[in-house]
């Protein structure tokens, strides 16, 4: 399919206002996410992304007024790996708490030789580095049947190499006709239209 | 492009939740191994303040037992999100499309399994310890197997509730011990009964209502617990 938003919207929101200890972060924001979308949120730090994006996958459920819509199946990752250290990185995907799918071994063994995990798939994950944690996380991506992505910081933690894999993903995953939205200081070096979604300004057009 | 794949069903979720909670409880055999211990250790306290006269002791072993396996069981109670929450993996189970009831029953079960259960299998030793008499050995057991299930059910509340807290130790045990409080009515009863040699099924079956109250309502207040934690 051709680049750029088209289709039913996966996600929209309407009126959202936050207000935290007293400040309001964002107000009147309205947006709707659809296939082919690769959205950008963009603030300084305490600006609200994380409430934005925790609000958008429904753990924040109160706070908040305006609405949400959720009009698909969605994957997040969040600040915190969800890793268990007790765990060997296959375990941690197969008996993954997120019950998105049920994958095989070899798929596992797969999404987990694409993010350069290959030798590791049974090693306990407390033996693995801060950056290999994030990287059995984002094994999940690859995985994923979601069309919805809400990626937190995906980039945190990952080297170089890593992070142009995993952008060479998120456009490979809008061009499938799948959204995804995420929060990052960096800018994207991707060869596919970024919208910035500003806090204060809302989804550039 | 591959197959679309649909979310495992319920079931086969849940289990997956059970041998993942069952695998990470036998890779830290000592947290299992600790309650048991505590048991032990408190067993042992009280023929030294009591002093060392069998049938006295006797008198009063179904009332010690029950209260040595109600704070046993307390001091485990905080453990079942803990892990969990601190490392995400809390958030992505509210995010499963499965519904939270049975996911957290999941939990639970796989909490009792690894204390609640051993502690009733083991608990004729300690039984011995203090000169229960043995035709009350079978309700000990019994009672225990009944009233630790409603325990760790009762307790995974407390757990939901003061999961986002620091320091929730102190705060789960007042909140959840006025709910103990039928179980150890009922449990000590049932074993004092059967000492008398009176039949101790009447207790049994209340426990057994109690168990059948907790697995259909504790769930709910869990799973309510533990979306306002990871809220908050």
């Amino acid at each position: 399919m051709p680049p750029g938003p088209g289709g039913e919207a996966l996600l929209t929101v309407a009126a959202l206002c936050l207000e935290r200890g007293g400040r309001e972060l964002f107000r009147d924001l309205a947006f709707a996410v659809r296939p082919g979308q690769l959205v950008q949120i963009e603030g300084a730090n305490g600006a609200g992304k994380t409430s934005l994006l925790r609000i958008l996958a429904g753990l924040s459920r109160y706070g908040y007024s305006g609405s949400v819509a959720r009009h698909c199946p969605l994957l997040y990752l969040g600040h915190l790996s969800a890793v268990k250290a007790l765990l060997t990185p296959r375990e941690n995907l197969a008996w993954h708490v997120a019950g998105e799918s049920s994958y095989s071994r070899p798929q596992i063994d797969e999404a987990l030789a694409k993010v350069g995990l290959y030798g590791y798939e049974d090693v306990p994950s407390h033996a693995l580095s801060a950056g290999q944690h994030r990287r059995v996380n984002l094994a999940r991506l690859y995985l994923s049947q979601c069309p919805l992505w809400l990626l937190d910081e995906p980039f945190t933690a990952i080297d170089k190499s890593g992070v142009a894999e995993l952008e060479l993903l998120l456009v490979e995953h809008v061009r499938r006709g799948g959204a995804v939205v995420l929060t990052s200081h960096q800018s994207l070096q991707v060869a596919y239209p970024v919208q910035i979604l500003s806090l204060s300004e809302g989804l550039a057009a | 492009m591959t197959v679309p794949r649909t979310p495992p069903g319920t079931a086969a979720f849940c289990l997956a939740l059970l041998r993942r909670q069952l695998t990470l409880a036998a890779r830290r055999p000592i947290e299992i191994g600790n309650p048991l211990l505590f048991f032990a250790m408190v067993v042992a306290l009280f023929p030294l303040g009591l002093g060392p006269a069998p049938d006295q002791l006797a008198g009063f072993a179904p009332g010690i037992l029950w209260i040595i396996a109600l704070l046993s069981s307390l001091l485990t109670s905080d453990t079942v999100f803990r892990s969990d929450f601190e490392d995400g993996s809390l958030e992505q189970l509210l995010l499963a499309p499965q519904p939270l009831f049975m996911s957290v029953l999941a939990y639970i079960c796989a909490h009792w399994l690894v204390t609640g259960l051993l502690l009733a299998l083991v608990s004729p030793l300690f039984a011995l310890m203090i000169k229960l008499p043995a035709a009350a050995i079978g309700a000990l057991v019994a009672s225990l197997l009944l009233g630790t299930a409603v325990l760790s059910l009762v307790g995974g509340i407390g757990a939901a509730l003061t999961v986002g807290l620091k320091r929730g130790g102190m705060l789960i045990s007042l909140l959840i011990l006025p709910f103990y409080m039928p179980v150890l009515i009922f449990g000590s009863a049932a074993v004092q009964n059967a000492t008398l040699g009176i039949p101790a099924a009447p207790y049994l079956a209340v426990l057994g209502a109690l168990l059948c109250l907790a697995i259909a309502l504790a769930p709910l207040a869990i799973a309510a617990g533990l979306r306002i934690s990871v809220d908050a």
